[in-house]
């Protein structure tokens, strides 16, 4: 999230969203708790003190200690170089489904909202559809058909999260139709592709900011469900989810297998959750004036 | 009212009707079948006497419609990874494992979440109304395979009160319960506290407190009520996921119940079990919506079904 400059004098939607957003104290915390973790799936390879894959069977098992921070796994990785590493995999995740679900959910939502009619009817009726089977197990069929891996899964993923922003959407295409001030571009003369795109769409972006941040952190635990049951990520590449899932048969006795990887997966969620929560009440307030 | 539900479930029957078509299409696309070799040690004839069995050497279109006049009848077909008992046997043994568990969860969840909030609503901005909003915060971010694990490092492995799992008894409730009520737990709370604060401003609220009754009768009889409104649409959806079975919850604390089938069908191409699976939770899930919007009339009578359908 990119700060305009605080401008005195002039005061636009942006401007004063930014403001609110600089003044939310959990707002700051999810925007550095998100900075942090950019900064270590960008920087793994340096971070990082040992390979993710470098399996020593000699080091197995240890607990926390000076050489190994988090421990060793079952094969002897260092737990702590491969949490850093799996940050690559989620983040991947949670911006990949996010922009994947934009690109079907938008245009889908665009032409819902916009067309109305039978065209309405049908896109809606294709999301009750998807709607009224569970995400997870729509997500498990489309992987079973394609295959694992980390493009597979977003592509499953995303294949599910584009519901909500052709929902959100439409909706703000409808609402915002009856708006006085489309009436009064209609008034002057405006054109219906015009309307559309220079006072329509651009009044929807925020919702639709608001809803892809609050997206990433579905689509991360979508990622750790799925590579927990062993069906995403594959081996050796590190993601959290089947970290957990690996350290079920081990953690009563080797705990730090199970508190990591977990914490790992709590923080991110948190961090996204709050930037979503922030940026939302940033926006609806600004838009509320 | 009768046209207006005999419109929904006509809407429901077609949903249905698609959602069928597509899983069928989706899981014969999946490739690999219920009878590969590297899965079943069987030789070609054994295979395919199984597929004739089964009807899977025949036309997709021809296994469709044969599956659908079979469900219409009332029989769901054998589960390829279960043969000795039917599909709809085996959902009716481990269907209410799960379902005991959901329920347990929203038995907890609702009353706790609704105390939660009252509190936080009744105490603004006190230490209880921070502490509701981080439990809040907390049930709603955090996985619930992720508290699961927690609570089997603390309460089992470090503190040695429970077991780490298994089922049976009624302390084996503890741990999935508490793991799986903490969201619907936490949204409770968060609605509850939101929508009390702002019936409270009403005219209405004010009207009654000018009129002499009591803060706890305006709260019961006034505020809560039209609070509780809100409350309906969000808690149930949860509902069908709940009762279903959670198969994270179900494998980490080893429960016997609905929630593995939904991953182990699609792995072992068990095509009855999936269809099945899928279409228990679509009549859920249609039920559910059905009946909340049905129930929104009797609590709320400005709310007329007949404006709802868009």
């Amino acid at each position: 999230m990119n700060h305009p400059p605080p401008v005195a004098a002039q005061r636009t939607l942006l401007g004063d969203a930014a403001r609110r957003f600089a003044r939310n104290r959990l707002a700051l915390v999810g925007l550095a708790m998100v900075t942090i973790l950019l900064t270590m799936a960008v920087g793994a390879d340096q971070i990082a003190p040992y390979a993710y894959d470098a399996a020593d069977p000699a080091r197995a098992l240890q607990f926390p200690s000076g050489q190994h921070w988090m421990g060793t796994d079952e094969v002897g990785r260092d737990v702590y170089s491969r949490i850093v590493h799996g940050t690559r995999i989620s983040l991947s995740v949670g911006l990949g489904v996010m922009v994947l679900a934009l690109l079907i959910g938008v245009p889908l939502g665009l032409l819902a909202g916009l067309s109305g009619g039978p065209v309405d009817y049908a896109i809606m009726r294709l999301v009750e559809v998807f709607t009224a089977v569970p995400a997870l197990m729509l997500a498990l069929l489309l992987i079973s058909v394609f295959g694992g891996g980390l493009a597979n899964v977003i592509l499953a993923l995303g294949g599910v999260a584009w519901l909500d922003s052709c929902r959100l959407l439409r909706a703000q295409l409808l609402s915002l139709r009856e708006r006085d001030f489309v009436l009064a571009a209609r008034t002057v003369g405006a054109s219906g592709a015009r309307i559309a795109l220079r006072h329509l769409l651009p009044n929807s972006i925020a919702p639709l900011i608001v809803a892809v941040t609050i997206g990433i952190p579905v689509a991360i635990f979508a990622e750790a469900g799925l590579s927990f049951l062993g069906l995403g990520i594959n081996d050796p590449i590190p993601s959290w989810g089947k970290m957990v899932g690996n350290a079920l048969s081990y953690m009563r006795v080797y705990w730090h297998l199970g508190v990591f990887p977990t914490l790992a997966i709590a923080v991110t969620m948190l961090g996204f959750t709050f930037l979503g929560d922030g940026l939302r009440d940033a926006f609806d307030t600004a838009m509320n004036r | 009212m009768a046209r207006y539900l005999f419109g929904r479930l006509a809407g429901i029957v077609i949903v249905f009707w698609i959602v069928s078509v597509v899983i069928f299409l989706l899981m014969h696309a999946i490739p690999g079948g219920p009878y590969n070799e590297d899965k079943v040690p069987l030789t070609a004839e054994a295979k395919a006497n199984y597929l004739r069995k089964y009807g899977l050497d025949r036309p997709l279109v021809e296994q469709y419609l044969l599956y659908m006049g079979n469900v219409l009848r009332g029989d769901f077909g054998v589960p390829f990874q279960s043969p000795t008992e039917s599909v709809a046997g085996l959902i009716a043994r481990t269907w209410p494992v799960s379902a005991s568990l959901g329920l347990a969860a929203l038995l907890v969840a609702l009353p706790a979440g609704l105390l939660l909030g009252i509190l936080a609503a009744a105490r603004q901005n006190s230490w209880v109304d921070y502490l509701a909003s981080a439990t809040a915060t907390l049930g709603l971010t955090v996985p619930n395979f992720v508290v699961a694990v927690w609570l089997v490092l603390l309460l089992a492995v470090q503190l040695k009160w429970l077991p780490t799992g298994g089922w049976g008894e009624w302390y084996h409730y503890i741990m999935p319960v508490t793991a799986l009520a903490l969201a619907p737990l936490a949204l409770t709370a968060r609605y509850t506290r939101t929508s009390i604060l702002e019936v409270v401003r009403s005219d209405y609220v004010r009207t009654a407190r000018s009129k002499g009754l009591s803060d706890r009768q305006i709260l019961l009889r006034h505020t809560l009520r039209n609070a509780m409104i809100p409350l309906l649409t969000i808690l149930a959806p949860q509902i069908p996921n709940l009762i279903t079975g959670t198969i994270f919850i179900e494998s980490i604390f080893r429960v016997p119940g609905l929630g593995k089938f939904f991953v182990s069908s699609i792995l072992g191409r068990d095509y009855p079990m999936i269809m099945a699976l899928l279409l228990l939770v679509a009549v859920l899930w249609s039920l559910v919506y059905l009946i909340t919007d049905l129930l929104y009339t009797l609590v709320d009578p400005r709310v007329r079904l007949e404006g709802k359908k868009s």
